[in-house]
């Protein structure tokens, strides 16, 4: 199809790369250099949407970030991405695009019969269906999730590759139109190191938009000099197509880069994020141009001024043969002087002031063009484009007249873009004459200048730009001084002081946010159902909630509720600008960390045996752990019974590397320990280990573990695998700002040492022919530590015990630990050991009734309430002591660490299952209490589990009950938290 | 995302950091023998302005040491970080 809206000459766009792509499976040309949306107009298409709620047709209404209609969806198959603005894709060969939300077809789309039915989808509608019938919603939401919406995410992994940049700047420069460059060469010529992003293709900002002039000559060669000095400056570094989404604290930045398109899609990496540090920023976003609200004003043909202008001016299209320009200031002038030397004929400029007198306005009129001030359009024509528009004086709306034309360009004025200032903690104020908010107490480190600020004319923006890129550097602490920017702008210049928002209305829809469908009459719906509050209005209406986050709809929102209220806008309020800006992918945010490295995985040095050996794997925090080791055909839980057998019948090997230790030396390392503890350490000898309970200043069990005493200022302290980290800040916190007086030194070792553990009765058989270390029960009895060496490795072995059974905790360095794995196995085999995995060591655990902190214990559990009153030193003092004598600590509310038998010895209990008292009492039930842990024991063969309920040891013999939610009300028997080897009778094997 | 003084290590970002809550708790004397609300008070009550907040931070992707920050808290502003025993930094007005 041949490009009939292409002007014969002017643009951006490189006419000697020509290139082909496909919409909604037709193939069309264009040029290197179109946006897929510059490419669409050249070949006539307005049409490539169906809105969100009313399905009706939309056009390509605007130029970039700021587009509510032209969402499409480019790529195939993995690769397709929803979503994405026709104005901003840039097209290359062979470019793949489709519509979204219409079916079958773009032109014939079912779902438009809900424009019909459009009374039912009045504001509040979904609240509304909420309340509706009870039931209601589910055929409602499968209806709405169906009708309503944007583009459907693929289902397949995403192929391309995403990275994440640190950069550092004395200033980052956000944009680099003219306020931005003239900022960045004054800071770069002041030696700051500057950053320079911008979401353009290149820089220019609205010069590339607009044919101004600086110094007499094109403002783009001046342009192309400026960004040419900055990039000779060693210091500053430029990126294009990168936009900042979000302004933090102390000068953090996040943007998004996207690669520069290739045809065959296949870059290194697709987008890639920024974090940048600044000392300063400098926001020169410029500002985004907003539409009037009136009678049909959404449909395809209809576009905002500016970008009408740039479509001719920039891209060399002619968005379409007869236009009308709609305004209320005098910027849209521009447009239709522009459109008119272009060769499109302007049928009209209405013009909703009375008496437009700048500058512009004149010119226009001394062109010839017929300016109708006091005038508006009251309503349009045109199915699937636009074919007229009926005009009229907005002070006697019935007097229309129809213009035939198939271009509206709309201008109500222009908004600073203060997204990222407003992020940052900037406030905003309400300008009345321009009808828009413009900085007003500013954020910190943070500087805007241009037509962000308000200052919409290019001399201003020029020197704005410039001063800011001053004080930025200044602030930074670079000797800036004001460049030679000796700069003369363009005269006329626009007079940006915005008329009315509104024409007068004639019963037809008028839509405020086109995104996501809302009209003026949702608005005054929401006020008169009580509404009052912007924040509440816009959730009722959604207005401003699509992905658009209202770019272009917001102030006229703002308008019509202030009007409503007989009220001025900065009383209504404006509604906050959140991160991000602008849409940003899950890809980008996930950048490499994905699959394998989410999050970093700590493997133990045996991890590599394990997983030859088959394991099922299991997280434990950042570790992986072997969970248990089926063989071929063998369930999880077949496993690990079996490997509980093992263990308690003849011998298993448990890799217990990643329990947490802590190598704690000094000559205040007893009272340290004493201290940190709330039983007795004080008569532990060297070479001797004790089990220690840890409480915080709450009285609340925080952590537990062997500690080991290896000389008399020197302990080897353990720690649960996940608390490893949290203990060593809490001891460290206590050391470094309350115990001063304590000479004690704290060492992470939990990686230094592998640590292998042989349990059951023959795990002295097994050990014994490979150390020189004594056994025997005499020489090294329970709870004894011995250093000697193991398979020739040097090694520390404990002689504690977390099955009940004869235990030997062996711990080599852990470059070691592979190798001492394979002797023990090795020396094994004869013994037919057995590997288990943490599922064995949870159930051989609960067969003793071996409490595990975080499942029997919840940081509102005492050592009393576990039944390890007897631990607890009535000697000394301790972190959490103080606590326990609190009211409420004791007595019969508090929960008791008790067994459950089920009358039923098959059933096991769900964990977490809440226990009552009496199943048949009237609801609600009292909930005296829940399983914490629960497993099949195969040692006494029957389901066991560990319970906190309320005076659980006065209830030992009774009968509790657990009504399950989706099965029966299961009943069991309160007991003693141990279930096997009671008197501790096989701990010597 | 914070950028924080660390006194020992210089700035860095809050990622490096785990955060300890208000700073300078006084400990009652003899807390053994206190009361039970002078205790609570201690272990429970916790300041929560709306505006400059002594607070406790420890670097533990670094130095590994408690230090103390003086942040608002609304405006993340940070006017200063001291050492355990330094003199404490008047608050900003
Ligand atoms: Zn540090």
């Amino acid at each position: 199809m041949t490009q009939a809206f292409r002007l014969a000459s002017g643009g951006r766009i490189d006419r000697e790369a020509p290139l082909r792509f496909l919409f909604d499976g037709h193939a069309y040309d264009g040029f290197a250099g179109d946006t897929l949306a510059s490419a669409l107009l050249a070949n006539g298409i307005h049409l490539v949407a169906r809105s969100f709620k009313y399905h009706r047709p939309r056009g390509i209404f605007a130029l970039g970030v700021e587009e509510p209609n032209a969402l499409v969806e480019t790529g195939i198959g993995a690769g397709v991405e929803p979503n994405a603005r026709a104005t901003m894709v840039e097209v290359t060969d062979g470019l793949i695009a489709n519509s979204q939300n219409r079916w079958p077809s773009l032109r014939f789309d079912l779902g438009a019969a809900a424009d019909l039915a459009s009374p039912l989808l009045s504001a509040g509608f979904y609240y509304k269906t909420f309340m509706g019938p009870a039931g209601a919603w589910k055929l409602y939401e499968w209806l709405i999730r169906r009708a309503a919406g944007v583009g459907r995410a693929p289902d397949l992994p995403d192929p391309d590759r995403y990275e994440h940049s640190y950069a550092h700047a004395d200033v980052l420069v956000i944009g680099a139109g003219p306020a931005g460059l003239a900022a960045a060469l004054a800071a770069g010529r002041a030696g700051a190191r500057v950053l320079v992003v911008d979401e353009q293709v290149e820089p220019g900002g609205q010069l590339l938009n607009t044919a101004y002039a600086v110094n007499g000559r094109p403002a783009l060669g001046w342009v192309a000099e400026a960004s040419g000095e900055l990039d000779r400056l060693s210091d500053v570094r430029r990126l294009a197509r990168t936009m900042a989404i979000g302004a933090y604290d102390h000068g953090y930045v996040a943007c998004v880069e996207r690669a520069v398109p290739v045809p065959d899609g296949r870059v290194r990496w697709r987008e890639r994020i920024w974090h940048v540090r600044a000392k300063e920023i400098v926001v020169a976003t410029g500002a985004i141009e907003r539409p009037l609200i009136f009678d049909g004003n959404d449909r395809p043909g209809t576009m905002l001024a500016s970008a009408a202008r740039a479509y001719a001016t920039r891209y060399g299209v002619a968005a379409g043969r007869r236009a009308v320009v709609f305004a209320n200031n005098d910027d849209a002038y521009r447009t239709a002087l522009s459109l008119a030397e272009a060769g499109v004929e302007v049928a009209a400029v209405l013009d909703l002031r009375h008496d437009p007198t700048g500058a512009l306005p004149a010119l226009a009129r001394e062109r010839g063009l017929r300016v109708m001030s006091g005038h508006g359009v009251v309503g349009s024509r045109g199915r699937m484009r636009l074919k007229a528009v009926e005009a009229a004086p907005i002070d006697d709306p019935s007097n229309r007249q129809i213009i035939e034309c198939d271009l509206l360009a709309v201008s109500g004025g222009w908004n600073p873009a203060l997204h990222l200032y407003a992020h940052a903690g900037g406030k905003a104020a309400y300008n009345t004459s321009l009808a828009a908010f413009v900085p007003g107490i500013p954020a910190d480190r943070m500087t805007v200048a241009g037509a962000a600020a308000g200052e919409f004319t290019l001399a201003q923006c020029l020197a704005g730009g410039a001063r800011a890129g001053v004080e930025a550097a200044r602030r930074a602490g670079f000797a800036a001084t004001h460049p030679a920017l000796v700069l003369d702008a363009p005269e006329p210049d626009a007079d940006l002081r915005a008329g009315p928002l509104a024409s007068p209305s004639r019963g037809g829809k008028r839509f405020v946010d086109l995104h996501n469908d809302v009209t003026e009459a949702d608005l005054h719906l929401a006020l008169s159902e009580g509404y009052r509050s912007v924040e509440h209005v816009k959730r009722y209406t959604t207005l401003g909630m699509g992905p658009d986050q209202g770019k272009t709809g917001n102030i006229l929102g703002l308008s019509v509720l202030a009007q409503a209220l007989g009220q001025e806008v900065p009383m209504v309020g404006t509604t906050t600008f959140r991160p991000p800006y602008h849409p940003v992918s899950f890809g980008a945010l996930a950048g490499r960390e994905v699959g394998d490295l989410v999050v970093p995985l700590r493997k133990t040095p045996m991890d590599s045996w394990h997983e030859e050996a088959g394991a099922l794997f299991e997280p434990v925090g950042q570790w992986r752990r072997a969970k248990a080791y089926p063989k071929p055909g063998e369930s999880m839980h077949a496993a690990a019974e079996r490997e509980v057998r093992a263990a308690r019948e003849g011998v298993g090997l448990f890799d217990a590397s990643t329990l947490g230790k802590i190598d704690i030396r000094g000559p205040g390392a007893t009272t340290l320990i004493e201290r940190v503890y709330c039983n007795n350490f004080s008569t532990l000898g060297a070479g001797h280990g004790r089990y220690g309970l840890m409480l915080g200043e709450d009285g609340m069990v925080k952590d537990d573990g062997v500690t080991v005493r290896l000389g008399p200022d020197h302990y080897h302290m353990t720690t649960t695998t996940g608390g490893a980290a949290g203990v060593y800040v809490w001891i460290e916190d206590w050391l470094q700002t309350e115990w001063l007086d304590l000479e004690v030194f704290l060492t992470s070792v939990t990686e230094q040492w592998a640590v292998a553990t042989l349990s059951g009765p023959k795990a002295r058989a097994v050990l014994a022919p490979l150390t020189d270390v004594d056994l025997s029960v005499q020489a090294f009895p329970f709870m004894a530590f011995r250093e000697g060496r193991v398979a020739g490795l040097p090694a520390r072995i404990f002689r504690v015990s977390f099955s009940g059974d004869l235990s030997y905790e062996i711990n080599v360095p852990a470059r070691h630990g592979l190798a001492l794995w394979q002797a023990l196995m090795e020396s094994g085999r004869p013994h037919a050991i057995a590997p288990y995995g943490t599922e064995a060591l949870h159930i051989l655990r609960a067969e003793k009734g071996y409490i595990v902190v975080g499942h029997e214990t919840d940081g509102t559990i005492t050592p009393m309430d576990l039944g390890y009153e007897a631990m607890v030193s009535k000697k000394k003092d301790f972190l959490g002591r103080r606590a326990l004598s609190r009211s409420g600590m004791s007595g019969p509310e508090r929960k008791h660490l008790v067994g459950l038998l089920t009358k039923d010895p098959a059933r096991m209990l769900p964990i977490g299952a809440q226990i009552v008292e009496r199943p048949s009492e009237a609801r609600p039930v009292p909930m005296i209490g829940h399983v914490t842990s629960s497993y099949h024991s195969p040692t006494v063969k029957r389901g066991i589990a560990m319970a906190l309920i309320k005076n659980g040891r006065a209830r030992l013999g009774d009968t509790v009950y657990l009504p399950l939610l989706d099965g029966p009300t299961l009943a069991a028997e309160v007991v003693k938290p141990v279930f096997y080897d009671p008197e501790n009778a096989r701990r010597d094997g | 995302m914070l950028l924080i003084p660390c006194p020992w290590c210089g700035e860095r970002v809050e990622a490096e950091f785990r955060y300890g809550g208000e700073a300078h708790l006084k400990r009652p004397d003899n807390h053994l023998l206190c009361s039970d609300e002078t205790w609570a008070e201690y272990l429970f009550m916790r300041r929560n302005p709306k505006g400059w907040h002594r607070e406790r931070w420890m670097h533990l992707a670094g130095c590994k040491r408690w230090f103390y920050v003086v942040r608002h808290t609304q405006t993340h502003r940070i006017a200063a970080a001291y050492k355990v025993g330094e003199a404490w930094p008047a608050l900003p007005a």
